[in-house]
Order: C-alpha cells, then sequence, then structure tokens
C-alpha cells in the first residue's frame, strides 16, 4: 500500500514526487514512457515566466508567480542551469497601445516585482537586433530561463534518493475507490499490474483529463494545443539576450525569441488546437508559421542557423486556468490538471502545494533523512585544466570526447547511464547530457552512445531505442548467424594476422 | 607543453597527405591529432571503389587508399595520436586537446594545417516536417552502421537527396538485403557523380525522382512512412502530387558543409558561401601560419583532389616554418 501513487513522471509529477519525499511517506511515481520527462515538459519554450501573463485570481497566477521565486534556489538545490535573463514583451506600432498597460498591471496585481515599461531608445541598447517597428515594451527583470530537462530529471532523481519509488513503460488504465483498513484508498490500475494507494496524484499531462473522468462527475476536457519550435545553432547565441515576447493574444503568449541557458536561440511556439494528444509532430503550415511571425518583434532572425526544429504540446484546459486538487466527489484524488503554459515555471509551486495538502490529508510526518541537495552530472567543460586534468587521472573516460559539437565525455555519458533513474536511450542521454543535442544532431556520436549504452547496460547494441517502446535503431544485425567457424570470418582473420605478421616483421627489418 | 613545428589537426586523407608533403619538404617535427580510434578518416567506412583513379592511376575502395597514406606517413614515422579531440586552438598556435591516455595536453605548434572534413547536413536543419521517430538517419552515419558495426538501420528504405554518399548507400542497403524504393532528389538534376547514378541506381532498378521532396514523416516510435511531393521551380512542394511510400528507414545526403568550429573560434575569416576559411592559393587561412586542406576547406567529389590539395598545404606549411626557423 503507498501513500501516494503519482500517474506522470512529467516535471509537475517529478515536483510532486520531490516535496512528497521530504514527507515520511511511500511514493510511487507511474509512467508510460521509459523515462522522466517525455511528454509535454520535453518540449515547450524553457522560459520561468515572470507572472505578469496570468489573469490575477487564478491559480496560474499564484503558482507562476511562486514559482518563479522558488526556482532559484531550486535550480542551485539540483544543481541545474538557471539563468535570470530577464524578459521584454515589445509592443510594435502596429499593436494597441494599451496593450503593455494592462500587462502592467496585471502583473502588478499578480505581485510580480520590477516591472516597468521602457522606450524605443533603451529597449534598442538592451537588444540591438529588436524590430525597427519596436515602439516600446514591458521590461520583467525576474523573466528567466531554464532547462527542462534537466529540472525534471533532477527533480525526479532527487525524490528517487529519498526514497520515492518509479515505475517506467507502465501505463495506468484504470481507477477504483475502494476500502483499506487504512481507510478509503484507491485501486490503481495498470498494464503492469494493480497498485494500492490512499491517494493518488493526476499529473499525466495532456490525457489528464482521462483520469479526472474516471472518478468525478465534474468533467475536465483538456485540448492539446501544439507548438511547433526552432531551436538554432549556438554560434547565432547572442541573437538576443533577454527573452522577447509579442503581445499575447487568446492563443498564448504569441512567438518568442529567447536564449536558452545551454547558448542556443529558440523561436516558437505556434499554436494549433489539435485533436490527437500524441500530435507531436511538426507540419509544414506550423513551421511556416513561425516564418511569418518570428519576424515580428526581432529583425534579420537568422532562421538559416536552425539546426532542429520540434514541436509540443500544452494541456489546455477548457476552464483556463491549472486544475490542482481533490474534486469534490473524489476524495484523495488529487488533480494537476490542465497544466498549459506557465506550467514548467509553476511546477516547483505547485509539487510543493499538492505534496503540503496530501501530508495534512494523511498526517504525514517530516521525512528526517531528506536531503535536499542533488549532484548534477560532472561536466569536465566547467574544470580549469588543472582540475580536468586531475579528474582524467581518477578516471580516463573524461579524457574521450563522444559528442564533438557539445564537447561530452565518455564519463559523463557512463554517469547518465549509472546514475539514479539512468538513461536507457539515446534521447535519455542526450537530455541528461547534452550528447547528440548539437549542430550535427548526433550524426556522428549516435552510433558511439549506442555502443556505450549497449556496454553498460550489457545488452546487444542492435537492442538500444532512441527513446523507448517500438523506437529500435536498428533492425538487423548483419553478424548475426555468423559463426566464428564461417568461412569468410576465417578468411579475414586469417588476412589481418598476415599482415599483423608481416608489419612486424617490417618494425624488426627496421630497428635491425 | 609540447612542442611541434608543424601539428595536424585530422587524420583523414588531407590530414596524412598534408603530413607526408610537410615531411617529404624537411620537416621533421610533425604531430597529427585524430579523433577517431584510427588514421583514414571517412574513408574507412568507404568501403566502395572508385577511388584513386587520378592520384594513384588504379582503381581502390576507400580503406585501401588510406592505407596507402596511413603507410606513408608510417613509413616516415610521423607522429599521431589517436582518440584525440582538439578543443581549442589560440590564434598564436597553442592547441588544447584531451584523450584517455594523455589526459588534457598542450601543444604549441610553429604551423598547423586544419583537416577536419566536413559533417551531413541533417534533418533539422532541413525543416521537413513531421513526427521524430527512430529511423531517420544522415547516409554517412548508415554507411558507419552498416559497414563498420554491420548494424542495419532499417530494411524498406528511402533516400532523399541524390548526393554521392546517398547514390552509394542506395546501393550497400540493397546488397545487404533492405529495399530502396525511391532516392528523391529536390533539385532537377542529381549532383551525384555521373557513374554512381549508373552505377548505384540504375544497376539496380531504383527509381530517381528529380524535383522531389519529403514533406511528411509517419511513425510516433519508428518511421512507418514518408510523403514525397514534387516541387515547382522555386522548390516549393505543389498540392495534390503527393505519394506515400511505407517505409522504416528515411536516409538523408542532402549535402556537406565543412567542420569549422576551431577554425571560426581562432578568428580566421570564413567564406559565406563555401562555409569554409578564406585561403590563399597556398591555402594559408587569414591566419599567419595557419593552413588548411581538403573539405574543411569546400566539400569535394574526389578524394584524390583532397590528396593533391593537401600535398600543397603541407609544402606551404613546411616552407612557412623554414622561413622562420
Amino acid at each position: 500500500m503507498y501513500d501516494v501513487i503519482i500517474i506522470g513522471a512529467g516535471v509537475s509529477g517529478c515536483a510532486a514526487a520531490r516535496y512528497l519525499s521530504a514527507y515520511d511517506a511511500k511514493v510511487l511515481v507511474l509512467e508510460r514512457a521509459e523515462d522522466v520527462c517525455c511528454g509535454t515538459s520535453k518540449a515547450n519554450s524553457a522560459i520561468v515566466h515572470a507572472g505578469f501573463d496570468a489573469v490575477p485570481g487564478s491559480l496560474m497566477a499564484k503558482y507562476n508567480v511562486e514559482g518563479s521565486l522558488m526556482m532559484e534556489a531550486l535550480s542551485r538545490e539540483l544543481d541545474i542551469p538557471y539563468k535570470r535573463c530577464g524578459s521584454l514583451v515589445v509592443r510594435t506600432e502596429s499593436d494597441p497601445r494599451e496593450g503593455l498597460e494592462e500587462l502592467l498591471e496585471r502583473g502588478r496585481k499578480n505581485g510580480v516585482e520590477g516591472l516597468e515599461i521602457i522606450g524605443r531608445e533603451r529597449l534598442r541598447e538592451m537588444e540591438p537586433n529588436i524590430s525597427d517597428d519596436a515602439a516600446e515594451a514591458l521590461w520583467a527583470p525576474t523573466g528567466a530561463i531554464i532547462c527542462p530537462f534537466e529540472l525534471t530529471i533532477a527533480l525526479a532523481e532527487n525524490a528517487a534518493v529519498n526514497g520515492a519509488e518509479f515505475r517506467f513503460d507502465t501505463e495506468v488504465t484504470g481507477l477504483e475507490p475502494f476500502k483499506t483498513a487504512d481507510g478509503d484508498g484507491w485501486l490503481v490500475k495498470t498494464d503492469k499490474g494493480d497498485f494500492e494507494a490512499l491517494t493518488v496524484i493526476n499529473a499525466a499531462g495532456v490525457y489528464a483529463d482521462k483520469f479526472h473522468n474516471m472518478v468525478s462527475e465534474k468533467k475536465l476536457h483538456i485540448t492539446p494545443r501544439r507548438g511547433d519550435y526552432y531551436l538554432l545553432d549556438r554560434e547565432v547565441g547572442d541573437f538576443v539576450s533577454h527573452t522577447i515576447f509579442q503581445l499575447p493574444d487568446d492563443m498564448g503568449k504569441g512567438v518568442l525569441v529567447s536564449q536558452t541557458v545551454h547558448g542556443n536561440i529558440i523561436v516558437g511556439p505556434t499554436a494549433f488546437n489539435i485533436e490527437d494528444k500524441e500530435g507531436v509532430n511538426t507540419t509544414a503550415e506550423g513551421l511556416a508559421a513561425i516564418n511569418q511571425k518570428a519576424g515580428k518583434c526581432v529583425k534579420n532572425i537568422p532562421l538559416n542557423q536552425t539546426i532542429t526544429s520540434f514541436a509540443g504540446l500544452r494541456a489546455q484546459e477548457d476552464g483556463k486556468d491549472f486544475v490542482i486538487g481533490e474534486p469534490d466527489d473524489a476524495p484523495g484524488f488529487y488533480d494537476c490538471a490542465g497544466i498549459a503554459s506557465p506550467g514548467l515555471s509553476s511546477a516547483p509551486a505547485i509539487g510543493k502545494a499538492l505534496a503540503e495538502m496530501i501530508a495534512g490529508k494523511l498526517d504525514l510526518k517530516k521525512n528526517p533523512d531528506f536531503w535536499p541537495i542533488r549532484h548534477g552530472i560532472l561536466k569536465p567543460s566547467d574544470l580549469d585544466l588543472e582540475q580536468r586534468t586531475e579528474l582524467i587521472k581518477k578516471d580516463s573516460s573524461y579524457g574521450q570526447i563522444i559528442c564533438r559539437c557539445e564537447s561530452i565525455t565518455e564519463g559523463e555519458i557512463i554517469d547518465a547511464i549509472t546514475r539514479p533513474l539512468g538513461a536507457k536511450s539515446l534521447d535519455g542521454v542526450k537530455r541528461r547530457t547534452r550528447a547528440g543535442m548539437g549542430r550535427c544532431q548526433a550524426g556522428f556520436c549516435s552510433p558511439k552512445v549506442m555502443e556505450i549504452l549497449a556496454r553498460e547496460l550489457k545488452v546487444p547494441m542492435s537492442e538500444i531505442t532512441k527513446s523507448g517502446g517500438g523506437s529500435k535503431l536498428i533492425l538487423e544485425n548483419l553478424k548475426d548467424g555468423l559463426s566464428e567457424e564461417s568461412e569468410g570470418l576465417k578468411a579475414i582473420a586469417k588476412w589481418a594476422a598476415d599482415r599483423e605478421k608481416a608489419e612486424a616483421a617490417g618494425k624488426e627489418a627496421e630497428n635491425a | 607543453m609540447l612542442n611541434y613545428d608543424l601539428v595536424i589537426i585530422g587524420g583523414g586523407p588531407a590530414g596524412m597527405a598534408a603530413a607526408v608533403s610537410a615531411k617529404d619538404s624537411g620537416i621533421d617535427s610533425i604531430l597529427i591529432l585524430e579523433r577517431d580510434d584510427k588514421l583514414g578518416g571517412i574513408l574507412n567506412q568507404c568501403i566502395h571503389n572508385g577511388f584513386g583513379l587520378h592520384h594513384f592511376k588504379e582503381e581502390l575502395t576507400g580503406p585501401e587508399y588510406a592505407q596507402r597514406y596511413i603507410d606513408m606517413v608510417k613509413e616516415r614515422g610521423i607522429e599521431y595520436r589517436l582518440d584525440c579531440m582538439v578543443l581549442e586552438i589560440s590564434p598564436e598556435r597553442l592547441i588544447t586537446a584531451t584523450n584517455k591516455k594523455d589526459g588534457i595536453f598542450q601543444v604549441q605548434a610553429g604551423a598547423i594545417v586544419l583537416a577536419m572534413g566536413c559533417r551531413e547536413r541533417t534533418r533539422g536543419s532541413l525543416n521537413i516536417p513531421g513526427y521524430r521517430p527512430a529511423g531517420i538517419y544522415t547516409a554517412g552515419t548508415a554507411q558507419k552502421l552498416v559497414n563498420i558495426d554491420g548494424l542495419m538501420p532499417g530494411k524498406r528504405i528511402v533516400v532523399l537527396g541524390s548526393g554521392d554518399v546517398g547514390l552509394i548507400m542506395a546501393r550497400r542497403m540493397t546488397l545487404e538485403g533492405a529495399e530502396v524504393l525511391a532516392v528523391a532528389e529536390i533539385m532537377p538534376k542529381s549532383g551525384g557523380l555521373q557513374r554512381n547514378i549508373v552505377q548505384c541506381l540504375n544497376d539496380f532498378g531504383i527509381p530517381l525522382l528529380l524535383s522531389t521532396t519529403v514533406v511528411d514523416i509517419q511513425g510516433k516510435e519508428r518511421v512507418e512512412g514518408v510523403t514525397l511531393a514534387k516541387v515547382d521551380e522555386k522548390l516549393k512542394p505543389i498540392p495534390g502530387t503527393e505519394t506515400h511510400y511505407d517505409c522504416d528507414c528515411l536516409l538523408l545526403s542532402t549535402g556537406l558543409i565543412p567542420e569549422n568550429e576551431l577554425t571560426r573560434n581562432m578568428g580566421a575569416e570564413i567564406d559565406r558561401k563555401t562555409r569554409g576559411p578564406v585561403v590563399t592559393k597556398e591555402f594559408e587561412t587569414t591566419i599567419p601560419g595557419v593552413f588548411a586542406a581538403g573539405n574543411v576547406v569546400s566539400v569535394h567529389g574526389l578524394v584524390d583532389d583532397v590528396s593533391k590539395e593537401a600535398l600543397i598545404a603541407g609544402k606551404a606549411a613546411a616552407e612557412y616554418i623554414k622561413a622562420r626557423a
């Protein structure tokens, strides 16, 4: 019997697990994918919003502002990159004049600090590539950027070392209330067997309506809203130095242009309401829409330096707000639903709030052994020459570069695979280390990373996947069926031996 | 810190030829830094023939061509370090590199020949819409998997781009038992060598579809199909011309890009068109004493031309060193 079962190992689910692991509670996270951070959490703008955009009084406003305030300290505890670069909402000559004033007013009501409207001149000084048409901007110094993969992975790792259990490749298929000796609980049915818990957190992203509607008569409805993005080469990473938003409209915050914590430029998202909850395909229409809209607030955007494009889904609930907590008719079932933007920014605050709600309900005590500190993957590129030399002396795998574009060493990849909740696939390694994230998009390093994965996980290289499930990278091993006795291999072995002999003879002759 | 008269970045055909040429011009202190575990560069995975017709006046496979130069390097006793990645080069020619055996080390070079080769354009830089499943490979990555590791990345294949690597891989995959459904080329004519079109496609009945591109990739986990469409003279897909292909693999052979991150970070001027460094006819970059040769300067069709160019660069680097001795 678990105290809490969390459905979904996205950023909200992992945040809830991490804050729950600070209590003396038995926590299980169920995830249908092979890793954490495989849904909405992996494909978004990677922004910590300041909190001026959400409607005052909404849960979005509350958790965004709280989350934004928590994020910097959390990034230190979890050893993940975070940069308070500040954000600018740009009003162009063609936008309504009152747009920025409204945002400023909302921001003040939401309690966002340091907001001000700045004029054309200062805007140009801050961002030389701002469009000629830019009239003024709302400056939010508390806006920040973060890596959504590292945040989610770090929250999960920290939860795991503090006792939370994770089961991957496990899909929840049903929820039933049932009586236990300890009181009312939930039977959580999955494709890998049933689990019992006193409480359930529904952090299932675009599927959160499905689980909610299994247990409550007050129905939710989530629309996946697809956003397409471009990621540009670090070569043009200084194109902008703040997060630059357009004036928001009904479909969201428009197409933003921002630096990422790793020095790339991100451009996007679009906003298309779709039916398919798995519809993370980019479309020609979507990519064309970025091309068309991206240039509104900045000029000469170097889209020819695109290294990849991708799409993610925001879980947009009909009520246009987060749905957090127990529905009246399903005690012990906690929603964490409708987590659209600003979901990433809000995740720490939502996770903490859910943990507190459940701790209150179950009267949980503090976990005396809780340790909030997590150490990230050691990056030789952060060290000076002397430290790096010492490191390689201790472990030579840190001397071997595997991903040449991002300068990622074998040591980092081994760490990513062998640490708690380690990587099991090419994408798992990529999200933990950035190997394959650079300009060649894993062209050179993927066979090498596959080799390391196979070696560390003790499976044949042909079983390594891109991202678990059916995403096999190799369809046939040509050496299967070839035995040591095969004529061809014998001939090759003889040829190699002869050659070696000849070389040795040559060397001897030289030495003589 | 180590000191060498000449350090060569890259032990592929360009780097080896430059080293041999510099040695033959009287320079003894030479070091080649190679990132792979053997000399030879990309030739090692090019197991087809057709190399060396100009340079050696005979037809060789890639590994054979590489071996000729590996032998020359060894005969001359030229030093090299393998599995060795150069991290940084200062404009004063101080090189920082790393490998397992030596750790991080620095080398001061009297002169440098850059010979890092090129990389392939990827799906990302092409902006092909669709899902991002397993089964999308650049032709060169597939070539490494099949020829070096003996692993088949797909069984029913569509190739986008008719560059030489793509044509070669269409034949290679067919020979290994895969079915290559089509090679699509967005341009009205192929950029590959005529002999490759004949020997790799025509001889195997693989259709070459000109003015055609991929407009969608299906499959959430593994590639399940692609949609091809005709393009107009502005290379925009023409609605209504879409054809679906059931396949499990998409190979990309849509161009090569010189790898010049080190060059750029050193501050050498880069030619916007070739994406390689601006060089003199002796292959000296805009930084004195820093030369460049082969695909790092501009992408070559034939390795023979790479060797020819690198021999000149190696000699020029030797002259540079001697003039300052």
